[in-house]
């Protein structure tokens, strides 16, 4: 996957000379994970530019950019440290545009690293997507594979509006699937069925989408047929998408490895029992991290949802009734 | 023993003034024609006639919280002046009235913005600026990031900051001096020092004897201006701009001046303010001192002051008039321009809420 963004970044800069690359370490390094490795070679140090570490001007210069008539993209270098810049993504980012009455839009793209289960040092796993979520005017995308990791990144690098583009930690190595050379756009807003089933609605996104497809498939040789959705786009957010699966299936589960309170689960359980209320067979549930903080990397298996938690409560729920 | 390894201490440096506080000028040239200097005290006196407008509007239910210019006019003109409106931008505040209208914001959405009404976010096409910050500090990054984008794409375009001595203390200041100074971007952070962080004296903000001085620890140029002297800040702003389109990199100016009034219409500073000190600074009026240079030059006179006076009382009641008459937007606007291409489900809502059955979506 890591390949993949690196291809995107490099021909989006080729396309367009207004797209510049900053953020902490994105130069020489290649950033942390290598997401930026040769373009700083390829494309000069005024368009892939090491930043100081203070990631509230990172963010904050990067709109004063997009302000100038460039197209930034920024590296946070992991999401544990956007806190650092909340105040500017939160506030500045998301309404800017809103606050000129469309006179300044943001064609910015945030891209960072979140969740866990690859041992980083403390507080560089949390999934914090939920605060993103809910913050109007920002976008937030979590492509779970390779494809969709380029696609929805030249999505978010045309879009003119500020996209929030998650990349999972744990997929960046893990995940590889093919990837077409040449340049193509996945659009914001569309989910993936990741695989097709009749029994079960299982949805996921970025990592835990890997965790699901390996879930359904043992769930398959207990006789339980699971439909996985890949949401790839959590705002705009597929709710036709989800309708028709859940309507098919009856039955949802929704696999997230942020906390339960306040976690974007809860939003999509009030949506589809809103749009599919009549549709459902059982209560819909969560399977997510517990409401404590994410802990150092020795217990974090303990903590995320893996493929046996996940196994035990969908063959559960397969067999329950409303 | 070896010696101190300690910095040196340094004398901390007075502020850079041209005119006496009787409007004197020194020995040397004006750094603005008596032209400037006569279209500067207007933006001062347009300023002085809005704010009274809109201080008495609120008091009546007409006008929403504003903050007053007060006493610091010649610190924001002084440095507007300095401005080319064509390709410098301004990342503004939310105390720096005449430097916005000077820069082409119109009056009416101004005073809409604090009625308001949505509708006075509007920033037409070629007018330089960022909306007014009330997230204290938030726009200095962005000002450095403006700068620096314009420089990166070869233009020779400024932008200038505004903030005052509170958010100073902000991260926001810090980081953007840091990086304003490693990339040499083309801003100028003009810090208002008017004494006041609402209650909050500027003793309580830093132990610094200047605020001026933080900039050596980014690598960068300060200086200290009486801001109460147009003239004064007038000319260290043009220098700081020339510098910077030269591409001599960022400057933070110290503009010493004075609140005199309250920090926005629901403040009540004889709470907090010494009154003795408040009367001082009242005696330095920078509207009265421009007039006493002007009359030193011969070339102020009642008549003059009536003619402007009225002028400028006219503009803002037209202005006002605009405003009034503008009607309070739909509940679209609660919806409008929120993102280019707006997702389905705001789409939805927006269609909800103009069928008043808002909070189903």
């Amino acid at each position: 996957m890591i390949e993949a963004i690196r291809e995107c970044l490099g021909q989006e800069m080729e396309a367009d000379s207004r797209v510049v690359v900053i953020g902490e370490d994105v130069g020489v390094l290649g950033g942390v994970f290598r997401a930026t490795d040769g373009l700083q070679a390829r494309f000069g140090k005024d368009r892939v530019v090491d930043m100081p570490l203070a990631e509230g001007v990172i963010v904050g210069s990067g709109i004063g950019l997009a302000i100038s008539g460039l197209r930034p993209v920024i590296e946070l270098q992991f999401l544990g440290f956007g806190h650092q810049a909340f105040h500017q993504i939160g506030q500045q980012v998301a309404r800017l545009r809103y606050r000129s009455q469309g006179r300044h839009s943001l064609p910015l793209v945030i891209r960072s690293p979140f969740g866990g289960g690859v041992r980083t040092p403390e507080l560089h796993s949390d999934a914090f997507e939920a605060f993103y979520t809910h913050t109007p005017g920002l976008k937030v995308v979590a492509p779970a594979t390779a494809f969709d990791a380029k696609g929805l990144l030249a999505a978010a690098m045309e879009s003119d509006d500020p996209v929030l583009y998650l990349e999972p930690l744990k997929g960046y190595r893990l995940t590889k699937d093919e990837v077409p050379d040449e340049r193509y756009t996945v659009p914001l807003g569309k989910l993936r069925v990741a695989r097709a089933g009749t029994d079960v609605t299982l949805i996921a996104w970025s990592a835990a989408v890997n965790v699901a497809e390996r879930a359904a498939e043992e769930l398959s040789e207990q006789g339980i047929s699971v439909e996985v959705l890949d949401l790839r786009s959590l705002n705009p957010l597929d709710i036709d998408g989800i309708s028709e699966s859940v309507t098919k299936t009856g039955r949802v589960a929704i696999l997230h490895e942020a906390p339960l309170t306040g976690g974007f689960g809860g939003e999509l359980v009030a949506t589809i029992q809103q749009e599919c209320f009549y549709s459902l067979e059982a209560p819909i549930i969560r399977i997510t991290s517990p409401d404590t903080p994410y802990p150092l990397g020795g217990v974090e298996d303990l903590y995320i949802p893996d493929v046996d938690r996940v196994v035990a409560e969908v063959a559960t729920l397969a067999k329950a009734s409303a | 023993m070896s010696e101190s390894r300690f910095l040196p201490d340094f004398e901390p440096i007075a502020p850079f003034s041209r005119l006496t506080e009787s409007g004197i000028l020194d020995s040397g040239e004006s750094p603005m024609s008596d032209e400037a200097v006569l279209e500067a005290l207007r933006y001062m006196v347009l300023t002085r006639v809005f704010d009274d407008k809109a201080t008495s509007m609120q008091r009546q239910g007409r006008f929403g919280t504003f903050s007053s210019v007060r006493g610091q006019e010649a610190s924001v003109v002084g440095a507007a002046s300095a401005l080319d409106p064509t390709k410098d931008w301004i990342v503004p505040q939310y105390r720096e009235f005449p430097a916005l209208i000077r820069h082409g914001y119109p009056i009416e959405n101004f005073a809409l913005y604090f009625m308001g009404n949505p509708k006075g976010g509007t920033i037409p096409p070629n007018v330089n600026m960022l909306p007014m910050q009330i997230s204290l500090a938030a726009q200095i990054p962005q000002a450095t990031g403006l700068a620096w984008g314009l420089k990166m794409q070869g233009g020779d375009g400024v932008a200038i900051t505004f903030f005052g001595d509170g958010a100073s203390s902000e991260g926001d200041f810090h980081e953007s001096l840091n990086l304003a100074g490693i990339v040499k971007a083309p801003v100028i952070f003009f810090l208002q020092n008017n004494g006041w962080a609402i209650s909050t004296p500027r003793e309580n903000q830093t132990a610094a004897r200047s605020f001026a001085e933080r900039a050596i620890g980014y690598g960068v140029e300060g200086v200290i201006v009486d801001g109460n002297d147009l003239l004064a800040v007038h000319e260290v702003t043009s220098q700081a701009v020339a510098k910077a389109r030269a591409g001599g990199g960022p400057t933070l100016i110290e503009s010493v001046t004075y609140r005199i009034g309250a920090h926005n219409t629901a403040d009540d500073p004889t709470r907090y303010v010494d009154q003795q000190e408040f009367e001082k600074w009242q005696q330095k009026d920078p509207v009265e001192r421009i007039k006493n240079y002007l009359r030193s030059r011969g070339i102020w006179n009642e008549n003059l002051e009536q003619e402007m006076l009225d002028s400028c009382a006219a503009q803002v009641d037209a202005a006002m008039d605009i405003a009034r008459n503008t009607s309070l937007a739909t509940s679209d606007a609660l919806f409008d321009h929120v993102y280019a291409e707006p997702p389905q489900r705001m789409q939805n809502q927006k269609s909800h809420w103009a069928n008043r059955n808002g909070g189903v979506s």
